[in-house]
């Protein structure tokens, strides 16, 4: 069996004097969709913004064999590890355009401008709004936004943090199934923190479930779905 | 009756008033005055829109330019318009040393003690020229010949203004091109749109805010080598200027180049005619001010200021 493509070990993370993560280890194979779970202030954010040296962090984080602990966001980025913030990870003041040239940033070859267009195909309504600026698109069409703007960096991996956040269901519903197909076609290894735990469990291959800043429950997705002792104490659906 | 002493309370002569010349003539005055502090606050507008305050540290960082195009002219003897370049070079070279050491190791979304930081550098900079080079007034020479070639009695519109108003609609649209048109432009609005997405598209943020410490430097050279051909040199010299450029962005919208343009030209109009017409010499600096305070009261965002959307 080969390595796993995302490898977490002893990530601890802290912000000033008060520590979020202490110590989990969890992986991601290549391709795969992974979920992370759990309530709020257990460490789910914390745990994507540790993994892009967003936050001051311990342990050892190894991207395809490659340690990426103890590098800059700028040099993570450039080894293919896109991050979709929580709530707005647009550029307000630039327009859909923009922001999707800004997401390209990091890329010099020549389809940029073609990658833009099939996103524009994927999301019909940012292609409908290309001119407009990103903050004055609604609370969902930023979400989409935001995603297509981490892609357009070809991500090998994609952090993706409650993608489901302020959505109508039905367009929750939509976003999953673009990010599956994303996944099926490009092969894009992703890793998702979702409070719709029904849902991401329904998409994810793997699902690791944080507590207090620990990994307290790790296995495939649907044999975490299919417990019903597990899913009342930790999932609560 | 009430008008009469109106007008004599602020010493307003009808002569004055009727007298078309002196119009035109304080229209031009206005016109030369306000490009030169449209080119300095053009200079604040850069600072502002990549680090969203108001840097204090730029007029100074213009007058060690503008010291350093006088060495470069007067002593050194190269022709002014190279002189100017060659300081505008330096300047830049100064403010990204300036920002590597000094702002850097200050986390870029704390404004206020990056402000008080600028205000610092203000006084050490003022205060280095002032030992280094003295108090004494020199003049530098204008970029632009002397002479008028529009002239309608005492009504002048000089070469020097001319030049000057040239220089700076070149500035906006070289600038314009600059921030709408390459990467570095893009990573520049990025940053200074949203601190954390720039950093999370693989954008080195400390980089691009040198290089938009040094691009306003190297403006704020060029703003103070048109400003000071009209005044004379001397270590406080761009603190008056300031007040005026700041008033300047101030009703433009502190995030528009176009509106440091207009605002420059409607503050040296304003002015220029105020002082002519009400008399108002030893006011001239408090009509700067009155600008400041009226714009934030009626119109925080100046004229051509973007309002912030965001919807939530």
């Amino acid at each position: 069996m080969s390595a796993p493509y995302l490898e977490v070990a002893g990530l601890k993370a802290a912000y000033g004097d008060i520590q979020v993560l202490h110590g989990i280890d969890f992986s991601v194979d290549e391709g795969q969709i992974a979920v992370i779970l759990g309530a709020n202030g257990a460490g789910k954010t914390t745990t994507l913004r540790a993994l892009c040296a967003m936050v001051s962090t311990e342990g050892s984080v190894q991207l395809a064999g490659e340690e990426l602990s103890g590098r800059r966001t700028a040099d993570i980025v450039r080894r293919g590890v896109a991050h979709v913030p929580q709530g707005r990870g647009t550029f307000p003041d630039l327009s859909v355009e923009e922001n999707l040239m800004a997401g390209a940033y990091v890329r010099s070859d020549a389809d940029v401008r073609s990658d833009m267009e099939q996103w524009f195909e994927t999301f019909p309504v940012l292609g409908e709004r290309r001119t407009q600026t990103a903050g004055s698109l609604s609370g969902g069409e930023q979400q989409m936004l935001a995603i297509a703007r981490a892609l357009m960096l070809r991500p090998s991996l994609l952090l993706l943090d409650e993608p489901s956040l302020g959505l109508a269901p039905m367009i929750t519903r939509s976003l999953f199934e673009q990010l599956t197909s994303i996944n099926a076609t490009a092969g894009t290894t992703m890793l998702v923190v979702e409070q719709n735990a029904s849902l991401a469990l329904g998409v994810a291959d793997v699902a690791y479930v944080l507590e207090a800043g620990e990994v307290a429950l790790s296995g495939p997705a649907d044999e975490l779905a299919a417990d019903d002792s597990v899913r009342r104490a930790y999932l609560g659906y | 009756m009430v008008l009469a002493s109106v007008l004599g309370v602020f010493d307003i002569s009808l002569d004055k008033l009727s007298n078309g010349e002196l119009w035109l003539a304080q229209f031009f005055r206005g016109l030369s005055d306000g490009a030169t502090y449209a080119s300095v606050a053009l200079a604040l507008v850069m600072i502002y829109k990549s680090t969203g305050f108001i840097n204090f540290a730029q007029g100074s960082l213009a007058l060690l330019g503008v010291y350093l195009a006088y060495i470069f002219s007067v002593e050194q003897g190269l022709p002014v318009a190279v002189a100017v370049v060659c300081a505008m070079v330096a300047s830049s070279a100064v403010a990204m040393f300036v920002e590597r050491v000094f702002i850097r190791p200050f986390p870029p979304d704390h404004v206020l003690p990056l402000v008080i930081v600028t205000l610092g550098l203000l006084l050490i900079i003022d205060s280095a020229v002032g030992i280094v080079w003295g108090f004494r007034t020199r003049s530098l020479p204008s970029m632009f010949p002397s002479g008028a070639p529009i002239e309608w009695g005492i009504a002048q519109l000089t070469w020097r203004t001319i030049g000057n108003l040239g220089t700076v609609f070149a500035v906006v649209g070289l600038l314009y091109l600059l921030l709408s048109r390459t990467k570095i432009g893009l990573a520049f609005r990025a940053v200074s749109s949203n601190l954390e997405s720039a950093r999370l598209v693989g954008i080195r943020v400390g980089p691009t805010l040198g290089f938009g410490w040094a691009l306003a430097a190297s403006i704020g050279t060029l703003g103070g080598a048109l400003v000071v051909p009209e005044l004379l040199l001397e270590p406080s010299i761009m603190l008056r200027v300031l007040i005026f450029s700041l008033a300047a962005a101030a009703l433009g919208g502190l995030d528009s180049l176009v509106g440091a343009v207009i605002g420059g030209l409607v503050v040296g109009l304003a002015r220029n005619l105020l002082v002519t017409f009400l008399d108002l010499s030893e006011l001239a600096l408090a009509t700067a001010v009155a600008v400041i305070l009226v714009v934030l009261l009626v119109r925080p965002t100046g004229l051509f200021g973007s309002t912030r959307v965001e919807r939530v």
